[in-house]
């Protein structure tokens, strides 16, 4: 018998559960598309019939790392960048477990931008939201990985001298199985995108466009927008990674000239997942690790009897 | 002292084997009955380079590498480099024979290969020091007997069958540990060398007074390092998840647990960086599984940043922190106790973490043992600090030691049963940081439990983790981490203290030390026993260069700085027990402190 018994429960679940009735509303400023991913997720959960005390929500530091105070379910408020780590042992601990990782451009894409490369690269079966607002919101507006070239703000004053990052780009290179990108103003699409991601089996990166009207004046609201799959110009296949990756490219340059273009990027199907992969080479065991300290019956090994080679 | 004791180096270049071919020698000796403790010294290098093993036996039980050593069996470095005059790294050839004259006893041994050194590469004065010092000179075409039976690579064969023979030692012991260890041919073509080169050397003149002392073991013994006990200790304790990134000397015990886990049931991580990696054990251990994490210095710093999550999400961790000479890369290779104050205080806000400095092998089973104990009960970080001098050394210990029961008990975790019992705020999430609990932990759920939803949080949180920065809840919560380490202190005091304290209850001078070097220090006081005098004063003994340890107790107890001086050593090599002595005849007579290797610092005020 299992000790997590949140999780594959059969019972109808209610949106509104995942709204904490601690803090059911969300500090954020009016206007800003972090509320749009609150509402994606939680229809998405509803939709996919996620018991709230199935999912762990790991989440890094900014405006978006708010988002598990705001989702009632197991969560995890960790550091600047480091939501990933925290987020993949879990799986590996329990991999029946929902695992979701959330932070914002600077969060992913800066500080955890190492972290970023590796998760996806070794495809745990895991969902992972980016806010990308193209700023640093909670810390008053400066710069951030993915602002244009030439933005200005208080650090930097002359305008940013950097090239923005290209967020799906980096994604697909570092191994990513699932990318997407979707906006806060579309939120149909938003929540279809979100369900879609979690029920990916490896890694599934939403690179997900979020207004900051305080900070980011300047910005464009992300409208209007534009379906790729619902476009005849953009007529490609997702699972294939060239044309994925011509896709990506256009959609990151189309961003800097104001032309907002959002959907599905790319999917690879039948690639093992992390944990699958390390089951089927025997390194990890086939039930998850976490019951075993609640099995009166599990068997513990212990180190007595690896003593021969030091006889 | 070669009456009751051998202390056996073999030298060498790095990768020429010399780990392996002394690992072998100890088990022998060990099996033979002996006492045994190895010291191993080993450049910060890839290949070549001038390495060597130290190997001290008697028929007591041994705590240090003792003084100096009496036979050297030199192999020569087969990597070495730049021969020609003015060299980076020197004339490579002949170090494994020059860099350890300096230490070799009066009346001692040496072999050394002569199919690898000719006599006129031989420093000038060698023959002069060799009849100053009353050495044993042996010349050996170690290299020709090895090729002539079999690989070159064998002449360590040789040079252990030569030393079997000046010493009078069965053969047995080394057949039957290459029978254990080799393949058949193998196994046939290093007896061939063994029994060629014992054979060869028996026929010498020995004229020397070198011996192997006896000795009997009541119970069987096996032959560890404190790496290994570590690894073990995590094991039986249930740790069942590892996250690591390689840095020396840490690699080791990440490397032992990365062997064992998958066939313990558990799983080991090899990730991006160290702040991932202690990133990664906080996640495990979070979703349920006794987790570990560590690395050394440089590497330990990065996880300063999730140390300190860890601590105010209230997430059970075991960091082990293998110290090395700092600051920065330092000497990657060295032992140094220099990270001691890294270690307490690193990362962010008031210090909550208990750290064990384990002085043995033992100890280092125990206490990691204990580590994962406390760090479970109550839900703060523990941290084994230990260095290259304990993970290098290998020590003899009862295989009943280690004949226990695993302990995979969760500690303060709570079932879905005991769950539906616990408190709850009224929109039915669990209060997993309630305001009072008896011993400073509030007891977890686990993510997927029913009935057990809460929020972890960096930011200071309510009873059920959400952000609050109301200060009475900031003191409540604040208060609370903190009497963990109360609790800590009284749940040591009531069962094991992990203290060690050797010696009269009422002596007046006193040594202190922590953890690797307390078993030379432990031998040092036997020697100072008879010399005392009556005066109130302390010699604190430490590998660092600002007295670190001294400041802690000062800091802690908040008196005593008038009472303790220091001896201080920080040139990447451990103390023997005659510079302790000589430190200690420092604090009482005021006597100058005359070595080069070490320092001392008198008492001062608080």
């Amino acid at each position: 018998m299992s000790a997590f018994n949140a999780i594959d429960t059969d019972r109808e679940i209610e949106q509104e559960e995942f709204t904490p009735e601690i803090e059911p509303q969300a500090t954020w400023c009016p206007g800003c598309g972090d509320f749009g991913v609150l509402k994606a997720l939680k229809g998405a959960a509803t939709e996919l019939g996620l018991d709230p005390e199935e999912i762990l929500l790991v989440t890094g530091i900014g405006c978006s790392g708010k988002l598990s105070s705001y989702f009632e379910s197991y969560g995890f408020h960790s550091i600047h960048g480091r939501s990933l780590p925290v987020a993949r042992a879990a799986k590996l601990a329990n991999p029946e477990l929902t695992v979701l990782a959330a932070g914002g451009d600077g969060d992913g894409y800066g500080i955890g931008g190492n972290h970023f490369m590796h998760t996806a690269r070794e495809n745990h079966d895991m969902t992972y939201i980016v806010f990308n607002n193209e700023i640093f919101g909670l810390t008053k507006g400066q710069t951030s990985p993915t602002s244009p070239k030439g933005h200005k703000s208080k650090t930097q004053p002359q305008g940013s001298a950097k090239d923005p990052l290209r967020p799906l780009s980096m994604s697909l290179s570092a191994g990513a199985s699932y990318v997407a990108r979707t906006a806060a103003v579309n939120p149909n699409q938003a929540k279809e995108i979100l369900v879609e991601a979690i029920q990916h089996d490896g890694f599934s990166h939403v690179d997900f466009l979020t207004q900051c009207p305080t900070w980011n004046k300047d910005a464009k609201q992300y409208v209007p927008y534009i379906d790729i799959q619902q476009n005849d110009e953009y007529d490609f296949d997702v699972t294939e990674r060239r044309e994925a990756a011509e896709a990506m490219y256009e959609t990151e340059s189309a961003l800097w000239e104001g032309k907002v273009l959002t959907g599905r990027y790319y999917q690879e199907d039948g690639r093992r997942t992390y944990h699958e992969e390390k089951m089927q080479q025997d390194s990890m065991p086939e039930s998850p690790i976490a019951e075993q300290y609640f099995d009166d019956d599990h068997e513990w090994k212990r180190s007595y009897d690896l003593l021969d080679a030091h006889r | 002292m070669t009456e009751n004791e051998l202390i056996w180096r073999i030298a060498g270049g790095s990768g020429d084997g010399i780990d392996s071919t002394s690992q072998n020698f100890t088990k022998a000796l060990m099996r033979a009955g002996l006492h045994v403790f190895t010291h191993r010294h080993y450049p910060s290098r890839i290949r070549g380079g001038h390495t060597y093993v130290e190997v001290r036996a008697r028929g007591e039980p041994v705590q240090s590498r003792g003084d100096g050593y009496n036979f050297l069996l030199s192999l020569g470095d087969s990597f070495a480099r730049n021969p020609q005059d003015d060299a980076y790294y020197g004339t490579e050839e002949v170090k494994p024979l020059t860099e350890n004259l300096e230490d070799l006893n009066e009346g001692g041994i040496v072999v050394y290969d002569s199919g690898l050194l000719d006599e006129e590469d031989l420093p000038e004065d060698f023959d002069e020091r060799a009849e100053a010092n009353d050495w044993h000179v042996y010349p050996l075409d170690l290299r020709s007997i090895a090729k002539e039976h079999g690989r070159e690579v064998m002449r360590n064969t040789a040079g252990v069958g030569a030393t079997a023979a000046l010493l009078d030692i069965d053969l047995r012991y080394f057949k039957e540990l290459m029978a254990e260890s080799m393949p058949e041919d193998v196994y046939e073509t290093n007896v061939d060398v063994l029994e060629d080169a014992h054979g060869r050397v028996a026929e010498m003149d020995h004229d020397h007074d070198v011996s192997v002392p006896t000795g009997d073991h009541e119970t069987e013994q096996v032959l560890l390092s404190a790496s290994n006990a570590i690894t073990y200790g995590a094991l039986d304790e249930g740790c069942r998840f590892i996250a690591g990134y390689p840095m020396t000397p840490w690699t080791e015990v990440f490397t032992l647990m990365s062997q064992h886990l998958p066939e313990f049931g558990g799983v080991a991580e090899q990730v991006e960086d160290e702040i991932a990696a202690a990133s990664l054990a906080l996640g495990a251990s979070h979703a349920g599984v006794k987790s570990m994490s560590g690395s050394s210095g440089g590497g330990f710093a990065l996880m300063s940043e999730p140390l300190g999550l860890a601590e105010i999400t209230e997430t059970p961790v075991v960091l082990v922190e293998a110290a090395r000479a700092g600051p920065s890369t330092g000497m990657p290779t060295k032992p140094e106790q220099g990270d001691l104050e890294h270690v307490l205080y690193t990362s962010q806000g008031d210090s909550n973490r208990v750290v064990f400095a384990p002085g043995n092998v033992a100890e280092a089973y125990e206490q990691t043992r204990k580590a994962f104990e406390l760090a479970y009960d109550y839900h703060i970080p523990a941290i084994v600090m230990y260095d290259q001098k304990l993970s290098g050394e290998l020590r003899n210990v009862d295989t009943d030691f280690f004949d226990r029961e695993p302990n995979p008990d969760p500690g303060a975790t709570l079932t879905e049963d005991e769950l539906s019992e616990a408190a709850h705020h009224a929109s039915g999430k669990f209060q997993r940081y309630q305001h009072d609990t008896p011993a400073g932990a509030s007891p977890r759920s686990i993510p997927g439990q029913r009935g057990g939803r809460f929020l972890a949080s960096g930011n200071e949180h309510t009873p059920e983790g959400h952000i609050s920065e109301d200060p009475d809840n900031r003191v409540a919560q604040m208060n609370r981490r903190m009497e963990k380490l109360d609790s800590i202190e009284q749940d040591l005091a009531e069962n094991a203290s992990h203290q060690s304290r050797r010696g009269d209850e009422d002596a007046t001078y006193g040594i202190m030390t922590f953890g690797s070097q307390q078993g030379t220090v432990e031998e040092a006081a036997e020697e100072i026993e008879a010399f005392l005098e009556s005066v109130d004063e302390c010699l604190v003994v430490e590998m660092n260069a600002s007295a670190q340890f001294k400041g802690l107790v000062q800091r802690e107890l908040g008196r005593f700085g008038p009472r303790m001086s220091s001896l201080l050593k920080y040139n990447g090599n451990p103390f023997e027990p005659a510079e302790i002595v000589e430190g200690f005849e420092a604090t009482i007579n005021g006597t100058e402190f005359e070595r080069p290797t070490a320092r001392f610092q008198p008492a001062a005020g608080d």
